[in-house]
């Protein structure tokens, strides 16, 4: 039986099963989602942007799915005392797929600001979520986008009203919690209306020595003159992998930082697709993989640029040590009436055993005539003279390398624009590259 | 303090020195000229421990110990230290976690427990004052964007640092204009001390107008062809290398 049939069939099955433990928003999207799915199964290495990572292969193992939401237990504040010094955050979980409501943060949040369960708000409030889901994530351009939106049942939802500044930085903690293999699919929605302004930390956490495959759809919709900071640590485990699909729609002078840490993980896919469309607006799409064993990172990104007078930034860097595997292709789309663009694009490697593999796609499409645009892509071993240099002065050569190591990814961590983020990144980092972050297994790294 | 005994290093195959013998005593300050492509860069080179250079034949003793059997990094804890002539610009690392990972290991290494903070913060205060280094320096990346002239004052600033018995100076007086010339080379004297020694290498007599050297070799071809006092460095300036390549037979 193919990957693809399996899911299917569990589908067809399932189908009243699913919508029962779901909501009618969601429900709606399935039926078509999954003719879609059927129609196209999982994508070959033939399709330009999966060249580089075998989907069929991701999806072939055969991962149990809690589509009854039964409840599993667990306390996420047993296991994860993992919070970001000096940085007092709003903090909720999703456990698998699900919303955690039993423990919410005892404070108020800004009028109108919701920051909960996608199902639940979808009850209450379906104009607001319908408005919103589905409408960027399209399942015809993505057959895994199709098959997450035909089993998605709950996920996180976020909406931030005119004007209103959220000044605490959200910390969404997204924790792997099964007894047996799973397979989670959730499914994200943060809107920003206009002149809103919020920053969100996602963590992605393993609590369990199981092989889990999480498929993520997160739609964004920054708002006129919205500031958004989304910032993404994966610190998984190597039978974690993480498929991730963002959809990010830009109004006018909009600013969306994002940036995303693989720290670690066995294999992680991302998709981020962020659509100018707005003038103004403005996007940095920073990145960085640190990568041993035979872990894979692969990012694909694409940036739209639809109107004129925007600006994008991209930076990805990785470290690839032993037999790890990178990936980055990155598109930047110049549409005929984006006048006056200024894009810059960045991708830089660090390979440092010769088993380690690193492919790297700029690709840049531009209609227009008066732009300013610019790439860079780079694969490299440490500079042996930097290393000498340093040795020379009495640093012993494995500290040597990790002060390189380190230094390579700095700039990445110094896009991050919450200070008490970035202060806590370099410690994360700087352990990562001593080896002393092993995966979360039951979150070691937090106590 | 430093033993040099017939040392034979090659590069990519190609031998630079040929038999090079020094000896270096305590508190002695040596020079050594000699015409471009003589080797002596290479052996400072060696005499740090650069993994490019081959040493096929000789011996180094330094305080007693097999130099050449040590790490480049134990080299530098055993208090070896090299000015270069081009120094690495390290982007990402900072001077100050840079010098402050470099002080660390040496105390370790000494059985020390690291410095505090505010110790570590004084001692670069009093350090950048030898070579009149600017504060903004010490909180750049190791000699990114720094100028010919700075690269050359954060060497003698990193010597000051880590307090060597023996320092290298590699044409430390290459690129630097009259007043910084003055300001390194007065940094280097004020570094000195009774118990250390210091090996310059220079094509110039202008350095050792300031750091005076107790003895002048000249190297040539990958051997020490000529060793006097501080008068050879002087009817060098004047006279050039050819009268030595004459003693030596060859046709100029």
């Amino acid at each position: 039986m193919s990957a693809s049939q399996q899911y299917i069939d569990i589908f067809k099955q399932s189908k009243s099963l699913i919508d029962k433990h779901s909501t009618p928003v969601l429900n709606a999207l399935r039926g078509e989602a999954m003719d879609k799915f059927e129609k196209h199964g999982f994508p070959t290495k033939k399709v330009e942007q999966y060249k580089y990572i075998d989907m069929e292969g991701v999806f072939a193992p055969n991962y149990g799915l809690n589509l009854s939401k039964l409840d599993i237990p667990v306390n996420p504040y047993d296991v994860f005392h993992c919070d970001v010094p000096n940085m007092s955050t709003l903090l909720y979980f999703v456990v698998n797929d699900s919303f955690y409501d039993k423990l919410l943060p005892k404070v108020q949040l800004p009028e109108g600001v919701v920051i909960s369960s996608l199902r639940q708000t979808a009850n209450t409030h379906p104009d607001l979520v319908g408005k919103y889901y589905g409408k960027l994530a399209n399942v015809d351009d993505d057959a895994v986008v199709a098959l997450n939106t035909a089993f998605a049942q709950d996920g996180l939802f976020i909406y931030v009203p005119k004007n209103v500044k959220v000044g605490r930085t959200v910390q969404i903690i997204n924790i792997l919690r099964s007894d047996v293999d799973l397979m989670a699919n959730r499914r994200v929605v943060i809107v920003l209306e206009e002149g809103a302004s919020m920053d969100i930390l996602f963590c992605d956490h393993t609590m369990d020595e199981k092989n889990f495959l999480a498929t993520q759809v997160m739609e964004v919709y920054a708002g006129r003159n919205s500031h958004l900071g989304l910032f993404e640590l994966e610190e998984t485990g190597l039978r974690s992998h993480n498929v991730r699909y963002m959809y990010v729609s830009q109004d006018s002078d909009s600013q969306v930082l994002l940036n995303n840490m693989a720290l670690y993980s066995g294999l992680t896919r991302n998709n981020v697709r962020v659509r100018l469309e707005g003038e103004g607006a403005e996007v940095g799409m920073y990145g960085m993989a640190i990568e041993d064993n035979n872990q894979f990172v692969d990012n694909n990104t694409f940036i739209d640029h639809v109107v004129g007078r925007c600006r994008s930034r991209e930076l990805y860097k990785y470290v690839l040590d032993e037999d790890s595997i990178g990936a980055f292709a990155g598109k930047v789309l110049v549409r005929p009436d984006a006048q006056k663009t200024d894009s810059q694009q960045t991708n830089k490697n660090l390979c440092m055993t010769k088993s380690a593999h690193m492919y790297t796609q700029p690709q840049l499409e531009i209609y227009a005539d008066d732009v300013k645009c610019g790439h860079g892509a780079a694969v490299g071993q440490l500079d042996e003279d930097a290393l000498f240099y340093m040795r020379s002065r009495g640093i012993d050569a494995y500290e040597a390398r990790l002060l390189l190591m380190f230094a390579f990814v700095n700039d990445v961590i110094d896009t991050i624009s919450v200070e008490a983020l970035k202060d806590r990144l370099h410690h994360l980092v700087e352990k990562r590259f001593r080896k002393e972050l092993n995966g979360c297994g039951s979150c070691k790294i937090c106590k | 303090m430093l033993e040099i005994k017939d040392l034979h290093a090659s590069v990519e195959g190609k031998e630079i020195l040929k038999g090079i013998d020094l000896t270096v005593k305590t508190g002695e300050v040596h020079a050594i000229m000699g015409p471009n492509g003589s080797g002596k860069s290479t052996l400072s080179s060696v005499l740090v421990g650069d993994p490019k250079f081959t040493v096929t034949k000789g011996s180094v003793m330094f305080k007693g110990k097999d130099l050449l059997s040590l790490s480049p990094e134990d080299r530098s804890h055993e208090g070896i230290f090299l000015s270069f002539q081009y120094p690495v610009e390290i982007p990402g690392v900072s001077m100050v976690n840079f010098m402050r990972t470099a002080v660390n290991e040496h105390r370790k290494y000494n059985g020390l427990e690291p410095l505090s903070a505010p110790a570590f913060l004084k001692l670069m205060r009093e350090k950048r004052a030898v070579v009149e280094m600017d504060t903004k320096l010490a909180n750049r990346s190791v000699n990114e964007g720094f100028s010919g002239g700075e690269k050359k004052r954060n060497e003698i600033f990193q010597m000051a640092m880590l307090d060597p018995c023996l320092s290298i100076l590699d044409e430390t007086d290459s690129g630097l204009d009259i007043d910084a010339l003055r300001i390194v080379a007065e940094g280097v004297n004020k570094l000195k001390t009774p118990e250390k020694s210091t090996i310059v290498i220079t094509h110039y007599q202008r350095l050792l107008d300031y750091i005076k050297p107790d003895i002048v070799h000249v190297l040539y071809k990958g051997r020490i062809v000529k060793t006097a006092g501080p008068e050879l460095a002087l009817e060098l300036e004047k006279k050039g290398y050819d009268w030595i390549k004459e003693e030596l037979g060859e046709e100029i």
